[in-house]
């Protein structure tokens, strides 16, 4: 099993979770982020007072995937996420050791 | 206990009778079953009030008080970080309550009665009215003689909470709610009311004949300046220029200010103090220079910062409505206009370039705003009054009086002066026994969870 974690822009959110269900693929965790990469920040003025924000917003999922599902659940993220512009996001890959869904008490595969 | 309960109502219904015998004779005469027959009462003389005046002036009355809570509030309250929203708010709600009560203590009194003697009524009017004692049911005050002087008396008082109420803008974030209680009331009392009396109460600005139909020198500039000072004395915010001071929430302000535009009406169209032509006019009046002001802001910023904000757009209409107010009465459409132009442009240089330029802390720009519209409006109601709009105003460019643009100046400087020294004076006073300015430590983690020990999640 493998954690994939995708920070991407907020307005693609969605985009992303249909490609992801169409895949077969069922839940995800979304988290509502801030940071900076190559896009760095922008500037907010308020009559005339000047504010650097480095930190953009941004949206984070983390979606646990069998193994062999990986390869096309990155690719159906980099194809809905995508718009060319700088700030796109970025995707992490982890390994993941032990899943079990606590109503059942069900592990592994047949818990996700 | 049936037996206890049968005193107890009987002494109920005998205190009820004496109560009524207290209230209304006659009706305790009827409650004794004792019908007096009907004498044809003496014709009374015919009452000074008009009805249709007295409407629009409480309905004037309610504008303005909204005009304070919840507009001002809203419109500063959007404006801070959200550590300090519940203290800004709370700033012009106990402002609204504190001198609610001094000016029936004292306010009125000094403001809009007459002195005895005539020297000092130049200055200060008369203490008769303190608790408002000779203020019987059909009083009329002769300042406004078609309306109950209950009216005029909270009329006024509205106009009282929002002047001081204002001066919040300039000490946003960091003033002590305890010093700030004290600086409302000791302002209104020493500063506002006096003022108040040399333009509308018979001193001696009213005497020279200083042009000011709703309160830009007497309202905004004197705000204003004590805004400035309070900035200087207090000195800026902590961490100024180093950390994000990005306003916690515009809408709030985008609502303050249009609730300050709505309330406005009664500000300038009730200044007339009747319901006739020349609140009409006001109304128009201002309504087309705050619409011009707020566009020419908004030009300005687009030209200058490449994009129109719409803290800018709001900033302008309040500008606009500002420079209007002395004018509103005595000015025709065309002269609205061009004042609201110019009060766009000057404050938007004033708040946003002088400010940085000179480096003062004015948090909200109670300067910026309002003490140089006020200051401009006043101006150039010298300029524009015409006699056609108003018999009591003849301006520079309409009707020829030069000579009137001095008594403007005289206004300006005579309220700037009396203002910026006495607001020192008292802000070291306060200083000096309370001090003023939270401790660092408070001014960082916030005002509301410090000061009242409450929070907006």
């Amino acid at each position: 099993m493998k954690l994939v974690m995708a920070i991407i822009k907020p307005f693609k959110l969605d985009e992303v979770r249909q490609a992801l269900t169409e895949l077969g693929l069922q839940g995800m965790t979304v988290t509502e982020v801030k940071g900076y990469g190559r896009q760095k920040g922008h500037t907010e003025i308020y009559r005339g007072a000047e504010y650097a924000v480095n930190f953009l917003p941004k949206i984070k999922i983390e979606v646990v995937v069998p193994a062999k599902m990986v390869d096309k659940a990155v690719d159906a993220i980099v194809a809905a996420a995508k718009t060319g512009q700088i700030g796109d996001g970025k995707i992490f890959v982890v390994p993941v050791e032990q899943t079990v869904r606590i109503r059942t008490g069900e592990t592994d595969e047949s818990a996700l | 206990m049936v037996t206890q309960m049968k005193y107890l109502i009987g002494a109920v219904v005998a205190l009820a009778v004496l109560i009524l015998a207290h209230i209304d004779p006659a009706l305790a005469q009827e409650a004794a079953g004792a019908a007096a027959p009907a004498a044809t009462p003496p014709a009374p003389p015919p009452s000074p009030i008009n009805t249709g005046d007295t409407a629009w002036m409480l309905t004037s009355t309610a504008l303005v008080l909204m005009m304070t809570i919840p507009g001002l509030a809203l419109f500063y309250g959007g404006m801070v970080r959200k550590k300090n929203v519940l203290a800004t708010v709370g700033q012009a709600f106990g402002a609204t309550c504190i001198i609610t009560v001094l000016w029936m203590v004292i306010g009125y009194s000094i403001a809009f009665t007459t002195n005895d003697s005539a020297s000092l009524q130049k200055w200060i009017g008369g203490f008769k009215y303190f608790m408002l004692k000779p203020m019987t049911i059909d009083a009329v005050n002769p300042l406004a003689g078609s309306i109950p002087e209950s009216v005029y008396m909270t009329f006024q008082m509205t106009f009282a909470i929002i002047t001081p109420a204002l001066i919040a803008g300039s000490l946003a974030d960091r003033m002590k709610f305890s010093s700030f209680m004290v600086f409302m009331g000791a302002w209104l009392v020493l500063v506002y009311s006096p003022i108040a009396h040399w333009v509308w109460g018979g001193g001696w600005l009213g005497q020279l004949g200083a042009l000011d139909y709703a309160g830009g020198t007497v309202v905004h500039l004197n705000a204003g300046t004590a805004g400035l000072v309070c900035a200087l004395v207090l000195g800026p915010r902590y961490g100024l220029g180093k950390e994000n001071m990005a306003p916690y929430n515009l809408v709030y302000s985008v609502i303050g200010a249009s609730l300050l535009w709505v309330g406005w009406f009664g500000f300038n169209a009730g200044s007339a103090v009747t319901a006739n032509v020349n609140a009409g006019m006001a109304m128009a009046a201002t309504q087309i220079a705050t619409a011009a002001a707020a566009l020419a802001w908004m030009v300005c910023e687009w030209c200058i910062a490449k994009k129109p904000s719409i803290l800018g757009l709001v900033s302008g209409a309040v500008a606009g409505l500002v420079a209007i107010t002395p004018a509103s009465g005595f000015v025709n459409p065309t002269g609205s206009l061009i004042i609201g132009i110019a009060a766009g442009v000057v404050c938007y240089f004033a708040a946003v370039h002088v400010k940085k330029a000179l480096g003062y802390d004015d948090a909200l720009d109670a300067f910026g705003v309002h003490a140089v519209g006020g200051a401009l409006g006043a101006m150039m109601t010298g300029m524009f009054a015409s006699n056609a709009i108003n018999s009591a105003g003849k301006g520079w460019l309409i009707d020829g009086n030069a000579h009137q643009m001095l008594i403007q100046f005289y206004d300006v400087a005579g309220t700037f002066i009396y203002c910026g020294v006495m607001t020192f004076m008292i802000l070291k006073v306060i200083d000096l026994i309370m001090g003023l300015r939270v401790s660092q430590a408070v001014e960082v983690e916030g005002l509301d969870i410090n000061l009242h020990g409450e929070v907006v999640q």
